[in-house]
């Protein structure tokens, strides 16, 4: 299972770089969202898939798997969810501000030399 | 510009009023049970999505005036505050404790110093994700 | 009283937050952000002092012990650091009164300092991995919307990058944390320290610290990864470009010089050598870079490059007195690169351009600034007895003990060149023909002198009161080079 996960993990990452690497903005931001999913997925992978119940104090199971790595993918992903607002409001400025809906666009400074 | 979307609109009045009371459900679930502000938050903000897709900003905003950048700003006391009351009862920093009261109508409940911190939570997310939808919403 | 730990991060927050409701009284906020950054000095140095009688002080947050739940550790190093971070702040917060200008000041500008001085404290004191990154996005987050802040365009297109490389960087944390937690089965750093040490120096480990080595380098713009910084640094107001100069890059920083010294110091001779290399190319690329720009924001940027390069350069060298040079040279590098940056900031106001080409003859309408900017050129560049001489001293003797003769000789040019190219901006911009007469003058910089006076007599003292400082740096290097005072501080005495 952990294979799996791993691969799948690594199939994330490689869709999140390839978004992150095109020129439009709006494929970037999406991009750096699926990259930060593929960290979380792997966060989770690696602490070990074990068999047991989820770590809540209503359920009497005999076993329960391990909490820690859920709190803190919980705190990542909270935290890719306000990055990931931000950089929409941001990208969306930026198009609003430049209208420049791709990286090349961007290029380049606009003091005079 | 007219849309014709009275389908919609009749179904949000009562739709949104459902996931408004199941996002409550789901916020004082929380803490022994999956729950909690975070989602409970996002589920509320879902709501209000909901009801600016189907009326326009202005009706929404006539009808419910508040303030979301002040939200998160109340949302964050309460977070920290739960925090800075371990300094009166020389505690560590954010400890939490609980009691059992008795309600009228309810019966016995637990109550927790976390849902503090959770209703602050709460607001902290549904301003955050308010503000940048009127944000991106607001100019066309 | 260990409560006391929390507050160079909450006072900050609190203050933050506060002044979330109050967003249009531009006066109320110049006041609340003023007082409330006196407060966070007063409590600083109070914890300061108090830590170097009593030892190393912890903090187990909720309650929780300390290798399950989240711990702040106070040891000396990281009370140092929150210290000169709040002396900072201070004349950074008053250059911004006349300077930022009020649009900005309406929209939450002072709260989003505070939230930055949290992040950045927090980062500091933190004994959890985990906690680290989620400082790291806490001062993140504040610098995102610092860099973007007034929406200008260039603002704009360089926020863009900037956060798409740090979204990326934090991504790598998060794998590195996995990693981490999959091979040793903790994230407190003593208890990774104890467990480390004990599998020794297997090359997983080495993997991994290489991971957090690019991980952070990135935050702290080390050789390969440091391309993102010279543009997101000089777009901002210049008060913004002086936090983030002061500040941000020395947070990677401080990572590295956490994990290289009391979690990855089994195989050293892969980690350092590595360390050690990218320091000295770094130190190289941050002078061709300062000699070879003509606009002054762009020079003082990549000074800061160069001085990532120096400090590494005292973690890969891992001997006593390196680290001290090291401490001593991160200490004064906030000092001084925050005076800098407003120096460059009245100068460009005073002058109307930031190109060199187009300055000059400063020193007759504005004697005071001009020789504000000579002594902290020659702090830069370590001239004695100025503040950044005795760090490069013990920088030298701690290298040329680790043998590193080359990387040594290396440093020593690269600060001649820094000196270099901050004289030519004294020489140029502020001596020379004068190219505005008075009544071409931009503006009065009256108001923005006191800040800058404070830092460069606080960068003086740390020079000639070195004597003063040197018990505070030496307990800090003490911790870094011997970790069981600080294993035993936040494990207990079983360790």
């Amino acid at each position: 299972m952990e294979i799996i996960m791993s691969i799948l993990a690594g199939f994330l990452f490689t869709v999140g770089l390839y978004l992150i690497l095109t020129k439009n903005l709006i494929r970037i931001i999406i991009g750096s969202s699926v990259l930060s999913h593929g960290a979380h997925l792997l966060l989770l992978t690696m602490a070990g898939l074990k068999t047991g119940a989820p770590p809540l104090l209503g359920l009497n199971a005999d076993t329960y798997v391990d909490p820690l790595p859920q709190a803190l993918i919980l705190t990542a992903i909270v935290i890719s969810f306000g990055v990931t607002s931000f950089i929409l409001v941001l990208g969306y400025r930026t198009y609003k501000v430049t209208g420049a809906a791709e990286t090349d666009q961007l290029r380049g400074t606009d003091t005079d030399e | 510009m007219k849309y014709n979307d009275v389908i919609l609109q009749t179904v949000t009045k009562f739709i949104s009023f459902l996931i408004f009371l199941f996002a409550i459900y789901i916020f004082f679930n929380g803490h022994q049970e999956p729950g909690g502000g975070f989602i409970g938050g996002l589920m509320t903000s879902a709501a209000l999505v909901l009801l600016l897709l189907a009326f326009d900003m202005e009706t929404v905003r006539r009808a419910m005036p508040i303030d979301y950048k002040t939200m998160i700003a109340i949302g964050l006391v309460f977070g920290v505050g739960t925090g800075v009351g371990s300094f009166f009862f020389s505690t560590p920093f954010l400890s939490q404790t609980f009691g059992y009261f008795h309600f009228p109508v309810l019966g016995e409940l637990e109550l927790t110093t976390t849902l503090a911190f959770d209703l602050g939570v709460y607001l902290t997310v549904v301003g955050a994700t308010m503000t940048i939808i009127q944000t991106i919403g607001e100019d066309k | 009283m260990s409560n006391w730990l929390i507050l160079p991060v909450l006072i900050p927050l609190i203050a933050g937050i506060v002044a979330l409701f109050f967003p249009k009284r531009v006066t109320a906020q110049r006041i609340w952000a003023f007082i409330t950054s006196l407060i966070l000095i007063g409590v600083n140095v109070f914890l300061l002092t108090y830590i170097l009688a009593n030892g190393i002080m912890t903090l187990e947050l909720g309650g929780w012990e300390a290798p399950f739940g989240i711990v702040l550790v106070g040891d000396s190093l990281a009370v140092l650091l929150t210290t000169t971070t709040s002396l900072v702040t201070l004349p950074i917060i008053y250059f911004s009164f006349s300077t930022i200008g009020v649009g900005r000041e309406k929209y939450y500008y002072y709260s989003f300092i505070q939230f930055l001085i949290a992040g950045v404290s927090g980062a500091f004191l933190t004994g959890d991995i985990f906690n680290l990154f989620v400082c790291f996005e806490v001062l993140l987050l504040a610098s995102y919307a610092l860099i973007g802040h007034g929406s200008t365009k260039t603002q704009l297109k360089e926020s863009f990058n900037y956060v798409i490389v740090n979204v990326v960087s934090s991504a790598f944390f998060v794998i590195g944390v996995a990693y981490l937690y999959a091979v040793t089965g903790t994230l407190n750093m003593a208890q990774l320290s104890q467990r480390v040490s004990e599998t020794g120096a297997e090359p997983i480990i080495t993997v991994i610290a290489i991971l957090f080595l690019i991980v952070f380098g990135l935050k702290g713009a080390l050789f390969p990864l440091y391309f993102w910084l010279p543009g997101s640094y000089s777009v901002p107001p210049t008060a913004i470009g002086a936090i983030f100069a002061a500040l941000l890059t020395k947070v990677g920083i401080y990572s590295i010089f956490r994990t290289y010294s009391i979690i990855f110091n089994e195989d050293t001779a892969v980690t350092h050598t590595i360390l050690l290399v990218l320091s000295a190319v770094t130190m190289i690329i941050g002078v061709i870079g300062a000699i070879a720009y003509r606009d002054v924001k762009l020079i003082l940027v990549y000074n800061v490059i160069v001085a990532v390069g120096f400090i590494l350069f005292g973690v890969a060298s891992l001997n006593s007195d390196a680290f001290v040079g090291a401490i001593y040279y991160l200490l004064h590098d906030i000092v001084i690169k925050a005076a800098l940056f407003l120096i460059i900031g009245a100068l460009i106001t005073a002058a109307g351009t930031s190109k060199l080409s187009g300055m000059g003859g400063i020193i007759k309408h504005h004697p005071l600034l001009t020789w504000m900017f000579f002594i902290s050129a020659l702090a830069l560049a370590g001239v004695p007895p100025l503040g950044g001489f005795p760090g490069k001293l013990m920088l030298v003797v701690g290298g040329a003990e680790a043998g590193h003769y080359i990387v040594v000789a290396v440093m020593m040019i690269a600060s001649l060149l820094v000196l270099f190219s901050v004289i030519r901006i004294f020489l140029q911009g502020f001596l020379g023909e004068p190219k505005l007469t008075h009544a071409e003058q931009h503006g009065s910089i009256k108001a923005q002198m006191p800040p800058i006076v404070f830092l460069v007599a606080l960068s003086v003292f740390m020079g000639i009161g070195a004597e003063v400082m040197y018990p505070f740096v030496e307990s800090a290097a003490q911790t870094l080079i011997n970790p069981q005072a600080y294993i035993e501080a936040v494990l207990g005495g079983e360790a």
